[in-house]
């Protein structure tokens, strides 16, 4: 590997690191209510591989390169429109902002 | 700068700004008021990205790279076929039904991921010796989107029903998983060492990657898929992420790596939630069938069985009554009959609320989805710490299709469901479930509330007894 290589390779390392890092801060105490539409909406994200389907089909020259791409760009456009669409069908839902906590139990007479 | 290379820079700038947009939707939809919102920034980030990724590919065309035409054919062939199948089944699909689509929807995310490695793979091979790193990168790629896309497909299927529920226990079932898993790992490190692609080996590697996922999720009980759904989102995050390096594109690894490391965290909350440890559900314990009553119908113990009339009574005459809808409800598609009854019986100036258990449906938050979805106002929807104390002010606890999370054992251990936190509904001054039959639930064990003396227990299915009550209260 040249130097120019191995710098690429720890930049790209430390992109995923951080990102890492930023994955497990950004969830932090959900209310149960919140984890299905969030699963959902993380399951979208991952949609972003549409870009690296697109970026594939760029380069496919061959037969067999091209249906590949030509699959993985609909598997990837499926994740993410799909994935967004049903996770603000889910959210839709909790329109009604929540109204602070409940008075606890009146004391009994 | 010539005119693509301006382009270039911009477009890597758009996809940082779409980076930036997701972490900025993941971390608005921790809280219901700003969730909704927080998807719609996700999905701006999404778009950005994917137009930029287009004008990128267009430029490049136009500047004369020599770029064949058919690669508009592709995307746009494949966004159309992909985004239409996408946009149809989730504006069609039922509520009830969501959760299979979401693992639908983190299939095709890891196949794509696993394609994109594969079809990298197959330029490399017959070309020499290739870094080690970037063989690395393409065959976790492989492995992992390939998991992820057969296990997801199993998790949907069991969801959905196509595939039974219970677990699936194949005698020497894990010797199999375990030899997979060995041959995977043998055939990856020969890849490493040699440093030369070799087709042959990688389509072993995929073959068994594709059959470990099979045989990994179908022993894992329906009550335990929304834990393995999770799992398997954080596999696809980190699969895009191994994508991300394999093509050198920073947008795909900090995507991925965002959506591995939450997916993860989400997944530990979620097993936390039903006090089962991630590791444990994927071994496969207790967490069975997938609908919860069985055929065999009728009491069975000192049961005390009660008809709508009595039930009706208890309830108009109540002051606080407390609905506990569970599984059963979101199964017999029972939203709107009890939204309907607990409205008549506001009219009659009863005070309703629901006791919502964190894994009541088929997903952790799957009910109040359901019940949002019928128009029951959000403040009456109650978490389970929320409303167990008021259980003692309760004249009447009425319980549809809830099993498990309402069963005393709990509180003693020795029990399978020893531990798991539970709605205290034998607190209640009354307590009425409806149920069609003294069918077990995911755990396979009598539930004591059933034989407790306060309770009654009205056979019906969830909709048709919720539809009796309502006639029997108007009719007062």
């Amino acid at each position: 590997m040249t130097p120019a290589e191995i710098d690429g390779l720890i930049q790209a390392l430390t992109v995923f690191t951080l990102a890492i890092l930023v994955g497990i801060a950004v969830i932090s105490k959900v209310p149960a209510t919140l984890h299905t539409p969030l699963m959902s909406g993380a399951n979208s994200i991952h949609g972003i591989v549409l870009v690296g389907a697109m970026l594939i089909a760029l380069e496919a020259t061959s037969p067999v390169s091209q249906l590949l791409s030509l699959v993985a760009v609909a598997f990837a456009t499926m994740n993410v429109v799909g994935g967004y669409v049903v996770t603000d069908r889910m959210l839709q839902m909790f329109r009604k902002k929540p109204v602070a906590p409940a008075p606890v139990v009146e004391p009994e007479a | 700068m010539t005119t693509l290379e301006i382009v270039e820079i911009l477009v890597r700038i758009a996809w940082l700004a779409g980076a930036v947009a997701f972490v900025i939707g993941l971390a608005r939809m921790n809280s219901p008021a700003t969730a909704r919102n927080g998807n719609l920034v996700s999905a701006g980030g999404m778009t950005v990205a994917i137009v930029a990724t287009a004008i990128l590919i267009l430029t490049r065309q136009l500047s004369g790279e020599g770029i064949n035409a058919i690669v508009w054919v592709i995307i746009i062939l494949g966004v159309v076929l992909g985004g239409g199948l996408g946009l149809y089944t989730a504006r069609t699909v039922k509520m009830t039904a969501m959760p299979q689509l979401v693992s639908l929807f983190n299939a095709v995310g890891g196949g794509a991921a696993a394609l994109i490695a594969i079809d990298d793979y197959l330029r490399l091979v017959g070309g020499g010796p290739v870094r080690i790193d970037t063989h690395i990168f393409i065959v976790l790629d492989i492995i992992i989107g390939s998991i992820t896309f057969t296990g997801s497909i199993v998790a949907s299927g069991k969801l959905q029903g196509l595939i039974p529920g219970k677990p699936i226990i194949v005698p020497g079932g894990q010797l199999v998983t375990l030899a997979l898993a060995g041959i995977t790992v043998i055939a990856a490190l020969f890849l490493f060492i040699t440093g030369t692609p070799n087709l042959a080996l990688m389509l072993v590697i995929l073959a068994a990657a594709l059959i470990f996922g099979v045989t990994m999720t179908l022993p894992i009980g329906g009550a335990d898929m929304p834990v393995v759904i999770s799992l398997l989102n954080s596999f696809t995050g980190t699969a895009v992420a191994m994508a991300g390096f394999v093509i050198n594109n920073p947008v795909l690894i900090i995507a991925g790596a965002l959506v591995g490391a939450s997916g993860a965290i989400l997944t530990k909350l979620m097993a936390d939630a039903m006090n089962r440890s991630v590791l444990n559900i994927m071994i496969g314990g207790f967490g069975g069938g997938d609908d919860a009553a069985g055929a065999a119908a009728g009491p069975g113990g000192s049961v005390r069985s009660i008809g709508a009339d009595d039930v009706a009574i208890q309830l108009a005459y109540a002051q606080h009554v407390i609905i506990v809808p569970g599984y059963g409800l979101a199964v017999a598609q029972a939203q709107h009959a009890v939204r309907e009854l607990a409205e008549l019986l506001e009219e009659r100036g009863v005070d309703v609320k629901y006791a919502i258990h964190p894994v009541a449906g088929r997903m952790p938050g799957h009910m109040n989805v359901l019940l949002a979805e019928a128009n029951v106002p959000y403040p009456q929807l109650k978490e389970m710490d929320d409303i167990n104390p008021e259980f003692a002010r309760a004249d009447v606890a009425l319980v549809i299709g809830a099993n498990d999370v309402t069963n005393p054992a709990a509180r003693r251990p020795g029990s399978p469901v020893s531990g798991m936190p539970i709605l205290d509904v034998d607190q209640a001054k009354s307590i009425v479930v409806i149920k069609r039959s003294m069918g077990k639930g995911y755990a396979g064990i009598d539930n004591e509330l059933y034989t407790n003396e306060k309770t009654g227990m009205l056979f019906a299915d969830a909709k048709d007894g919720l539809a009796s009550l309502t006639a029997a209260v108007k009719a007062l």
